[in-house]
């Protein structure tokens, strides 16, 4: 449903911005 | 797109969003705006159901009122058996409301509303249209 997830916040805000799309941030403090 | 950020690896990404509980998860738009928080875990067919809400707000405040309202009454739709849906059906009428300048639309929002899902906080939001 969502692709493939982003590791960094401002390539990932770039990225959105680029490409006309939202941007879902997860924060998580879940084990991994 | 999604991304995940976890608070023992990206502690500045909490402070940076204001993510003072986890889980959060934020709707941004592409401008990089908040449009939607959702704070504290819920069952998978609520979270999906809020998740597609904070699209539709995306849409809803760019404006896009045709996008917006279609997306709302498929959340109306698929996640009726949640609180989620008289929302989405709120903010349905208001983006047919915004699309058309139809007023009568808000009334009819007001009476489903308290026909579906009476006692709802969205439902109470509506009662001035109702008369």
């Amino acid at each position: 449903m969502l692709g493939n997830w982003k590791k960094d916040v401002d390539d990932a805000l770039a990225e959105a911005k680029a490409q006309n799309k939202p941007l879902l941030i997860d924060f998580s403090a879940a084990p991994a | 797109m999604p991304l995940e950020a976890h608070i023992k690896e990206h502690p500045a990404w909490f402070k940076r969003f204001d993510a003072l509980w986890t889980p959060t998860i934020l709707v941004m738009d592409a401008g990089g705006f908040e449009r939607s928080r959702i704070e504290g875990y819920l069952p998978k067919n609520w979270f999906r159901g809020r998740l597609e809400l904070g699209l539709a707000r995306v849409a809803f405040m760019h404006k896009k009122w045709e996008n917006a309202e279609r997306v709302y009454a498929d959340v109306a739709e698929d996640y009726a058996d949640t609180t989620v849906a008289p929302e989405a059906i709120y903010w349905r009428g208001v983006s047919h409301y915004k699309a058309t300048n139809d007023h009568t639309v808000l009334g009819d929002v007001a009476k489903e509303l308290a026909q579906k899902y009476p006692g709802a906080e969205w439902t109470l939001k509506s009662v001035p249209w109702a008369q």
